[in-house]
């Protein structure tokens, strides 16, 4: 049947498209809907703390070093017993990431000894000025967790005096 | 009495005007929700409720956004040219009937802008009007992009007219008129769409073609044209020549459904005529919904192919669909005995599948020659 084939060929096109006008939208309305990230996926950072509210982070800048787009900067102070931020000797006073730098590789992870800076699900990172892309500490860093203190913390003396704590092998 | 009746053609040509412009905008967010549906996606629906203020916020853009005339453009005819495409997509509804004459408050109100007695030839007149737009606005642009989409567009607009234009004289026919209210009250018994379905046929695609819709939408062909002949129009101009395109659409389906599918005939239409444009106005939303979803479904053809089918193929095959809906009416006076119209649809459909089946054997024949 030749002279009916174009015509059912045309007929199952249209009917496809008509067919698909009843199909769900597959549209997630973002700010309303937001899908969740995937389990490795590479956001904001975030500055972890200890259980007791102590900040990973010791301030090495190891993480300045890995950075390929030389985006972090740290500076870093001396611990003491009454002024504890994180165990060990020091501490990061100066922690800032420009985001307009960073290129969310993931060396920074990497390369810290404590496991203190890790990439987290936050992926809205928009900003009006320039100024405002460069992340400071207090941007950065987790809250305190429930039944830790805000730092610094009055320790007493010798409980903190290793810095890189003891790690399983990083799981994902 | 003319004073008052001026007044009267006043107000329902600025009424009708208004619809258009109207229809034009809502018309966009109509096609953009459709087209979405079908692509399984939502469509704007953020300005409003249901994204029904998305007409009015795209309005604002285009007026706000920055007019650029090209430095060596032709500033007087590049400024013209989107005025020349506008006026007539608006004037060439005039014409259509959307119902029977009213009685409002004991006055007499005719539902029709201008009742000639030559609205088909008026029709066409008009619609070869529009050419000159986008040709000109092609040619002023001075781009070699803008200049080919222009003559694509008239040669394409040209070929396609012959087509549309004897798609026109079966319709005329049938009726034994070229008035559209005679059209439209002869279509009482039964629409020109069942009599005449390939008449019907060849109307649907050359209309395609003459308001630049996929897949026949040459002159903008972005991968070769870039928009072809509105590449170098910006801001309100460009929305001008956006609009004469919707605007056409709209004309070109109330057009459709007044000569084929019974204008603003329909149930109980007799008793109530205010019924009449709630009839023509979904009859004219279904054949714009056809439109779409032919934009949705098929690629866009080549440009010899659509100059090929439209010469080779509809052209002969008008012509003989004139041809048989003149021998059905003539069988008909004189055997006195209407059941010889029958005779119209079925030969037509005979043609049509002739003409399908030679497309056919040589499109197969070039493609075995290919290989």
């Amino acid at each position: 049947m030749r002279v009916v084939e174009p015509f059912v060929e045309m007929a199952r096109g249209l009917w496809t498209t008509l067919r698909m006008m009843f199909d769900r939208p597959v549209t997630v309305q973002y700010p309303e809907q937001k899908k969740p990230v995937m389990p490795r996926f590479r956001g904001r950072h975030v500055l972890k703390r200890y259980e007791n509210g102590l900040e990973k982070c010791i301030g090495c800048a190891l993480c300045a070093a890995a950075c390929p787009a030389d985006a972090i900067f740290v500076e870093s102070s001396e611990n003491t017993d009454e002024v504890r931020y994180s165990p060990g000797d020091r501490y990061a006073s100066t922690y800032e990431i420009n985001m307009l730098r960073c290129i969310f590789c993931g060396f920074c992870e990497d390369a810290c000894p404590t496991e203190a800076i890790v990439l987290g699900d936050q992926y809205e990172l928009s900003f009006t000025d320039r100024h405002q892309a460069v992340y400071p500490k207090e941007m950065l860093i987790e809250p305190v967790p429930e039944n830790g203190q805000p730092t610094p913390q009055i320790t007493k003396a010798g409980e903190f005096t290793r810095s890189v704590p003891a790690m399983k092998d990083p799981q994902d | 009495m003319t004073l008052f009746h001026v007044i009267e053609w006043l107000i329902k040509g600025f009424v009708w005007a208004l619809v258009l412009l109207g229809g034009f905008a809502y018309l966009t967010l109509y096609e953009r929700r459709a087209l979405a549906r079908i692509q399984s996606r939502i469509g704007p629906n953020r300005a409003g409720p249901f994204g029904l203020l998305q007409p009015i916020a795209d309005a604002v853009k285009l007026i706000f956004k920055e007019e650029l005339t090209p430095a060596n453009a032709d500033k007087l005819i590049f400024l013209l040219a989107p005025v020349i495409t506008v006026v007539p997509a608006v004037i060439i509804t005039a014409v259509v009937p959307w119902g029977p004459s009213l009685d409002i408050f004991g006055y007499h109100l005719t539902l029709y802008i201008a009742d000639i007695n030559v609205g088909v030839l008026y029709i066409m007149s008009i619609a070869s009007i529009a050419v000159y737009g986008i040709v000109l606005a092609g040619w002023s642009s001075n781009n070699k992009y803008a200049m080919m989409g222009g003559l694509r567009s008239s040669a394409q607009m040209i070929s396609y007219e012959l087509a549309l234009g004897l798609s026109f004289v079966s319709a005329i026919l049938l009726a034994g008129s070229m008035r559209m209210l005679d059209i439209v009250n002869m279509q009482k018994p039964i629409w020109f769409v069942l009599l005449q379905p390939v008449g019907t046929g060849i109307f649907l695609i050359a209309t395609l073609a003459e308001v630049n819709r996929a897949p026949f939408d040459m002159p903008e062909a972005e991968q070769e044209l870039t928009a072809g002949y509105h590449t170098e129009y910006s801001g309100m101009k460009f929305a001008l020549l956006f609009m004469a395109e919707y605007t056409k659409m709209i004309a070109i389906s109330a057009i459709g459904a007044t000569l084929f599918f019974g204008g603003y005939l329909g149930p109980f239409v007799d008793k109530f005529p205010w019924l009449g444009p709630f009839y023509i106005f979904i009859k004219i939303i279904l054949l714009l919904f056809g439109m779409i979803w032919v934009r949705a479904t098929f690629p866009r053809i080549r440009y010899d192919r659509l100059m090929a089918f439209g010469w080779k193929v509809l052209l002969p095959l008008s012509l003989a669909v004139v041809f048989i809906t003149a021998v059905g009416i003539i069988l008909a006076q004189h055997y006195t005995n209407s059941l010889w119209m029958g005779i119209i649809p079925v030969a037509s459909l005979l043609v049509a599948g002739f003409a399908v089946t030679m497309l056919e054997r040589e499109l197969r024949r070039k493609d075995y020659a290919r290989r």
